[in-house]
């Protein structure tokens, strides 16, 4: 199979990259020949296979619904590139966008 | 004299126990070889030796009062070096993931597996080289450089855990950490020629392990013998209530039996492992090892995994959806690489663009692409329920077998540019390391000989869920019979 630049740029939106033109062509490329050997799996009957959900079969219960303390603000706001007011800073949002 | 970097960490804990010597010296020793051999192996990205040397000396206060006072015991892993990978969460040591994106990200708190080896005393060093969130087998996806195979500087470490694994080689640290989300452990550890443990999935917490495939990561460790790593898993291991899929299934003392033979073990060989296109060496010094295994008394009994084939488009559909899922949380908001921008979806779009490496970029494509509206059940669905078979095949075969012995990756190490123009090419790399991550199963890597350029081959060992305990001693009978563990790369 091949995937059309079309399909290229779609994906990326999807995913929220920017791609310069010559990423959009090699990953057009790349992906392609990717796909394509994946269809390797088209040979394998699983029509009466589920799907894995989970690889260990006895799975741990949840802990106790609890509040605590972790981080304080200042801490967690220490990695923001930009935070204002005990909160993290971000440019408008104008269009739609997606 | 023989040098304080050359001991095994269970050799060094033993030295520091009988006072023969100071945590800071063997501390000192450590950072002064990563010192001589940073410029040409490049294996890590973080070195913190003021933090290292604070530990040492508390460390060396506790061994001091407790040798005025017997009845003081001191943490089982006091005052040993450590190198950590640099994936997992360290509080105020920079966290990189080998990505621009985080580039001057500082961790406030701890990964669990960090926290627990902190707890009993080790000596944090520095962070190891990655390929960029732990995406490749070759550490060439690293965004700060790639790491040197110190047996060939010329030749890839492996990867991801590549910088754990030539830090260990080279005799920088007695131990490190790594993370294994296809290989990331045992195909380094193969390449270098040390041990390597990939737990079952859930036997460590994944708490503060920056997420690539969730469903496939595990937090593992490189060393030079098994016995190593079992000391390392008992404190690692265990039950968090901060990762929902971690086991609490009590953990094993991991104690090593005195005895020196595998009598009783059974040993499966399975067939779809030694395909065509392995190399000759590679595939001879595997099927000696398994002769070595029967000598030393195990019945060896030819096995088959069926799916095996499929390993390969099953990882590389699953690892990527899950990654596409998970890197959504690197947007320049909350940390990481901000591209200034006056509207808010451009400077997500920009910021993930500018700071994301080609590799990341092309599995996020990748993983985006097979759960999009139209392709999820051809691909996604398709790709989970093929695992089911897989997983399915190891369940079958340990029904008849304890143990299944396989090599960890099809060639020794290649050349540092050889398959990094072909993803597909690098992705076929990885071949029999994918299944154990799919099924969930434990896989142990060890040296097992060396190829016609002197470069190390490692088998894989893989148990039934949980099954650590009897890697551990299948491969320690082995170290004890061997000594391929203890050949040291020809270094400055």
């Amino acid at each position: 199979m091949s995937l059309s630049l079309e399909e290229v740029e779609h994906i990326a939106k999807l995913a929220r990259l920017t791609l310069t033109d010559e990423e959009k062509a090699l990953y057009r490329e790349q992906l392609s020949a990717i796909l394509d050997h994946f269809t390797e799996l088209e040979k394998v009957d699983t029509d009466h296979i589920p799907p894995l959900s989970s690889v260990l079969a006895a799975q741990t219960g949840l802990r106790v619904d609890k509040a605590h303390q972790e981080l304080d603000t200042a801490t967690l706001l220490s990695n923001a590139p930009q935070a204002e007011d005990d909160q993290f800073r971000v440019p408008p949002v104008k269009g739609a966008g997606a | 004299m023989t040098a304080f970097t050359d001991w095994t960490l269970k050799e060094s804990l033993q030295a520091l126990c009988k006072g023969k010597v100071s945590s800071r010296e063997l501390t000192d020793a450590c950072l002064a070889r990563i010192d001589a051999l940073q410029p040409e192996l490049h294996a890590f990205l973080a070195l913190t030796p003021e933090l290292a040397r604070k530990q040492a000396d508390a460390a060396d206060k506790l061994y001091a009062a407790q040798r005025k006072d017997n009845r003081r015991p001191v943490p089982p892993l006091l005052g040993v070096p450590l190198a950590v990978k640099d994936v997992l969460c360290q509080e105020g040591v920079t966290t990189t993931c080998g990505s621009k994106i985080l580039e001057n990200f500082v961790p406030p708190f701890d990964a669990t597996a960090v926290a627990r080896l902190k707890r009993v005393g080790v000596v944090t060093v520095g962070k190891t080289n990655t390929d960029e969130f732990a995406m490749g087998s070759s550490t060439e996806n690293s965004a700060y450089g790639v790491t040197a195979n110190p047996w060939d500087t010329t030749r890839v470490p492996g990867g991801s855990s590549g910088g754990s694994a030539a830090a260990v080689a080279a005799r920088l640290v007695p131990a490190a950490l790594g993370t294994d989300t296809g290989g990331s452990v045992r195909q380094p550890a193969s390449f270098c020629g040390v041990t390597g443990i990939k737990p079952t999935y859930g036997r460590v917490s994944r708490y503060g392990l920056i997420a690539y495939g969730s469903s496939l990561d595990s937090v593992g460790a490189l060393a030079r013998t098994a016995e190593d790593l079992a000391l390392l898993l008992k404190v690692m291991a265990g039950y968090d209530p901060k990762d929902s899929t971690s086991h609490d299934r009590p953990v094993p003392t991991y104690e090593l039996p005195a005895e020196a033979d595998l009598k009783g073990l059974r040993v499966g060989v399975p067939a779809e492992y030694f395909i065509a296109g392995i190399q000759p060496e590679v595939e001879a010094a595997v099927r000696q090892a398994v002769a070595k295994m029967e000598e030393l008394g195990a019945e060896v009994q030819p096995i088959h995994l069926p799916h095996t084939e499929y390993a390969l488009p099953v990882y590389y559909l699953i690892a990527p959806a899950e990654a596409s899922a998970n890197l959504a949380r690197f947007d320049g908001v909350r940390y990481g690489l901000r591209v200034p921008s006056d509207e808010l979806i451009d400077m997500y779009n920009s910021s993930r663009g500018a700071g994301f490496g080609p590799e990341v970029k092309r599995r996020i494509m990748l993983g985006t692409y097979a759960l999009s509206a139209g392709y999820y059940d051809a691909y996604y669905g398709k790709a989970q329920k093929v695992r089911t078979l897989i997983q399915q095949d190891f369940v079958n075969a340990f029904e008849s077998v304890d143990v299944i012995a396989a090599p960890v990756a099809p060639s020794t190490a290649f050349r540092i540019g050889e398959h990094s123009n072909d993803p597909l090419e690098m992705y076929l790399q990885d071949i029999f390391s994918l299944p154990a991550n799919l099924a969930g199963v434990p896989g142990l890597s060890l040296p097992v000989g060396f190829d016609s350029q002197g470069l190390p081959i490692g088998m894989q060992l893989m148990g039934p869920h949980f099954g650590e305990e009897t890697l551990f001693r299948t491969a320690h009978v082995y170290q004890q019979a061997t000594d391929w563990h203890l050949r040291k790369p020809d270094l400055n």
